[in-house]
């Protein structure tokens, strides 16, 4: 269980390199970029601890970590988004301050997002260019030197594509090589490429990665952000994973296993002691059979029993919170069952859910979970204000007995019931959202990331709770992004992995290594 | 128990009460004809209608929406209800299709908003042309005049020296702070504009509450339609042009946010009463209609500056307000 901290190699032997003019192989050893002991705190959260990353030029340095690693810090980082607390940043030897997005793009650094920056309704060449456009004399754009240069480019990269099309007409492999066109126009030397697979198909990707070939033989250093081990194994030179925020190993991709990458991405120590008191498990409760919707998640099955917590793991995309989504009656469902406590129920719509008391915890309280203007009494009743009311109109008096009664059992921090919930800490809004859902009678519980954003002290409160509502009989489906809670909190755990189903692991048996790796596939 | 932020969240009405108070007193000063009963109880006779109209756009606008067609549905409405009293039927029933309309028309509204996904912006844009058009088109373009003085007395009449209008306008009002703050579809609206989305997976019908409050809109719209036609004795297709701006004018300026989610209808019957008294004092004072439309115009911009300089200071950050 040691930290595997290699250190890497340090500025000295940049002067050892014999950088040939044509084609620099990915076995040079000039480095184009050093970050040296990055360090990012956030108001309560050390984001980056002591980061040093290096690049060589002409290679595909893969960056590799679970959600919340650290990863698209660094990155931010690097292209000038965020500035680091301290720390040092080498641009071939030479120590630069990156200051703004534009500085960064001027000393040649391009990111490709996940989500596209381009404008839909423009052309190739126009997004390319823009606001850089070249005009006549008279002020118009040069519309046709502009395509030209595009194509040029693209033809570097052995890629055709129409330049005069609005980009939104082009498919998402097409997309991602125009911006990377666009970086290229304004000389980068460095590219980032966060997660550009994750929308493409088996020959686009075959594409990209031909046209990395050809960057890298033009002598462009790329730093591939991905999760897919195959897609490493294929096209990575080098690997770094981060881990909580710290470097756990650099590793030439040849010289490491997947196995061992997926150690260094997970271990550590369980410091944090969960409370999970298991109740005798009861009957079953809900039953999903073979739910699919296209493009979202196939032929998921599994049952939910009364005491229990079932914890869904799985990577970003995995289709987590579709799946939760779908069983709530948010989003339609193309085939498949649902069956409540033994009746096939079709819930269309989250009064349907409700009525069969679900409740839904979603992973964003703030946006979906609660209206933040409205008091925390009247956010407690806002699914159950029927029990309240007679002919439409409210009775003030049990309403507040309720949210009353709900605000003392599980302790929420509010001076009174009439205070806006947007003025509430984070862990307390949680309660509040979670006593809409004790006050609408639900007995089968979904919780989207139910700790996220929320201080450790309250953390402990809300899986004290989940133990209560348990031993009362109640289900939970847990979904979370941090390994240690779905080990810690869940009585089975299942994994999810490009929108299917691929594990289902009982509690004692499973470990953060072996979810993870059912996670990635490895 | 009373705590800061429970005065907070009500004085944004004491405020515009304060404005209200101190455009009356400065009109007092101006004017000797302005403070008398019976320049009053006209201010609030001319001001009935566009508070009439006024109750509907709130309960719209706390849902986060806008209604731009309710001029048009005044005009359509009164028409219809001008051609069922000429035809010879009975008051009560052409009323009530006078009002029939204006529910219909905003059933449509709210229906093509919630179902068709239209943004409320031009759904209703669309029923302004297509209500006026089809006011001009039902009348040839001509008003429809001359009714018994039993139908007018809505207008005319009065109830303990009070005009029939004012009367209904704080009958209504009345009515509409029971269902904003009391009922089932005063809470929902509220949740709606504050959060649609949250309202919706809280299992709130978001869809049905949206096309009722619409379909309120266009019945109060109706209602209004009936005061002024009995009070013009004339039902014309050119009738409301531009009542929509009076009526949102009203309830901005009555703090009432047009992002939804809060606002509270004593803050919109203030608002139309600025407006009235403004109308008011500055006839009396023999200013030009035009100077008084720039008037009108800046007191609706600076009214919607200081609620919004206001709200900044005190609008908590998310988390900040415990550390007081």
């Amino acid at each position: 269980m040691s930290l595997d901290n290699s250190a890497p190699m340090n500025a000295n032997t940049q002067n050892d390199a014999t950088p040939s003019s044509s084609g620099v192989a990915a076995n040079s050893s000039e480095i184009i970029l050093e970050m040296q002991k990055i360090r990012k705190e956030f108001p309560g959260v050390l984001a980056l601890d002591d980061v040093n990353f290096e690049l060589k030029k002409g290679e595909v340095h893969v960056l590799l970590g679970e959600n919340g690693a650290g990863k698209s810090t660094l990155i931010k980082i690097l292209s000038g988004a965020h500035q680091a607390t301290s720390g040092n940043i080498l641009l071939g030897g030479h120590p630069v301050h990156i200051e703004s997005p534009r500085h960064a793009q001027d000393l040649g650094i391009g990111v490709i997002y996940q989500e596209l920056h381009l404008v839909p309704s423009l052309s190739a060449a126009e997004n390319v260019f823009l606001g850089r456009e070249k005009t006549s004399p008279f002020g118009f754009i040069d519309t046709n030197s502009l395509r030209i240069a595009t194509a040029q480019i693209l033809s570097g990269l052995d890629i055709t594509i129409d330049c005069a099309t609005p980009v939104k007409h082009l498919g998402i492999a097409q997309q991602q090589m125009i911006e990377v066109a666009k970086a290229l126009s304004l000389d980068a030397r460095i590219l980032v490429m966060d997660e550009p697979t994750s929308a493409l198909s088996e020959s686009e990707i075959k594409q990209l990665f031909s046209a990395i070939r050809r960057l890298k033989a033009k002598g462009v250093s790329i730093i591939y952000i991905s999760h897919r081990l195959e897609e490493i194994f294929e096209i990575g030179d080098r690997v770094t994973v981060l881990r909580d925020g710290k470097v756990v190993g650099t590793k030439a991709i040849i010289e490491i296993s997947r196995a061992e990458l997926v150690k260094m991405m997970v271990n550590r120590e369980l410091k944090e002691q969960y409370p999970r008191e298991r109740p005798p498990r009861g009957e079953e409760v809900l039953r999903v059979d073979r739910l699919c919707r296209k493009g979202v998640f196939k032929d998921v099955s599994f049952a939910l029993h009364s005491g229990e917590i079932l914890g869904i793991a799985g990577l970003l995309g995995s289709g987590r919170t579709e799946l939760a989504r779908a069983i709530f009656g948010v989003d339609p469902i193309d085939s498949g069952t649902i069956s409540v406590k033994g009746k096939p129920q079709k819930i269309s719509s989250p009064r349907a859910a409700i009525n069969v008391r679900l409740g839904f915890l979603t992973e964003d309280r703030k946006s979906q979970g609660l209206v933040l203007r409205l008091s925390v009494k009247e956010n407690i009743t806002l699914s159950s204000l029927d029990s309240w009311s007679r002919a439409g109109f409210i009775d003030f008096r049990k309403e507040e007995q309720e949210a009353g009664a709900y605000v003392r059992e599980l302790r929420i921090k509010t001076p009174h019931l009439r205070q806006q919930a947007m003025r509430l800490s984070g862990g307390n809004q949680q309660k509040v959202v979670l006593a809409k859902w004790l006050s609408s009678k639900a007995d089968i519980f979904i919780f989207d990331e139910p700790t996220r954003g929320i201080d450790v002290g309250s953390k402990v409160e809300i899986y004290q709770l989940m133990n209560q509502l348990t031993a009362r009989g109640a289900a939970i489906i847990m979904i979370s992004s941090e390994l240690p809670e779905i080990l810690g909190m869940s009585d089975r755990i299942l994994v999810l992995r490009h929108r299917e189903i691929v594990t289902e692991l009982a509690a004692g048996e499973a470990t953060q290594e072996s979810v993870m790796r059912y996670a990635l596939g490895a | 128990m009373i705590s800061k932020e429970l005065f907070w969240q009500n004085s944004r009405q004491l405020g515009t009460l304060i404005g209200l108070l101190l455009v009356m007193i400065i009109f007092w000063i101006l004017s000797p004809y302005f403070m008398t009963v019976s320049n009053l109880l006209n201010i609030a006779e001319q001001t009935s209608i566009n508070a009439i109209i006024a109750v509907g756009m709130t309960f719209v606008i706390i849902t986060a929406g806008i209604d731009l067609s309710v001029g048009s549905i005044v005009a359509l409405s009164g028409v219809a209800l001008a051609d069922m009293l000429q035809a010879g039927h009975a008051g009560p029933l052409a009323i009530a299709v006078g009002l029939m309309v204006g529910a219909l028309c905003g059933l449509v509204n709210g229906s093509l908003i919630s179902y068709g996904k239209l943004p409320p912006f031009i759904a209703t844009l669309g029923m302004m042309s297509v209500a006026r058009g089809a006011a001009l088109f039902y009348t040839d373009g001509r008003p429809i005049s001359g009714f018994n003085a039993d139908f007018r007395f809505l207008a005319t009449g009065e109830v303990l020296s009070i005009p029939v209008p004012v009367v209904l306008m704080l009958f209504l009002y009345g009515i509409a702070y029971l269902v904003l703050n009391r009922t089932k579809l005063g809470r929902y609206a509220y949740a709606i504009g504050g959060n649609e989305e949250a309202a919706n997976l809280s299992g709130i019908n978001t869809k049905l509450v949206k096309t009722i409050v619409y379909g309120l809109c266009g019945l109060l719209s109706g209602l209004a339609a009936v005061v002024l036609t009995a009070r013009l004795n004339s039902a014309q297709p050119i009738a409301g042009m531009m009542y929509e701006l009076d009526a949102i004018a009203a309830v901005v300026i009555g703090g009432t946010s047009l992002m939804g989610g809060e606002g509270k209808i004593s803050g919109t019957l203030i608002g139309a009463f600025i407006m009235g008294v403004l109308r008011n004092g500055l006839n009396l004072l023999g200013i030009s209609s035009f100077t008084q439309q720039i008037i009108i115009g800046s007191v609706i911009i600076l009214a919607v500056l200081v609620d919004m300089t206001l709200r900044n200071d005190r609008k908590p950050l998310f988390g900040k307000g415990l550390f007081k």
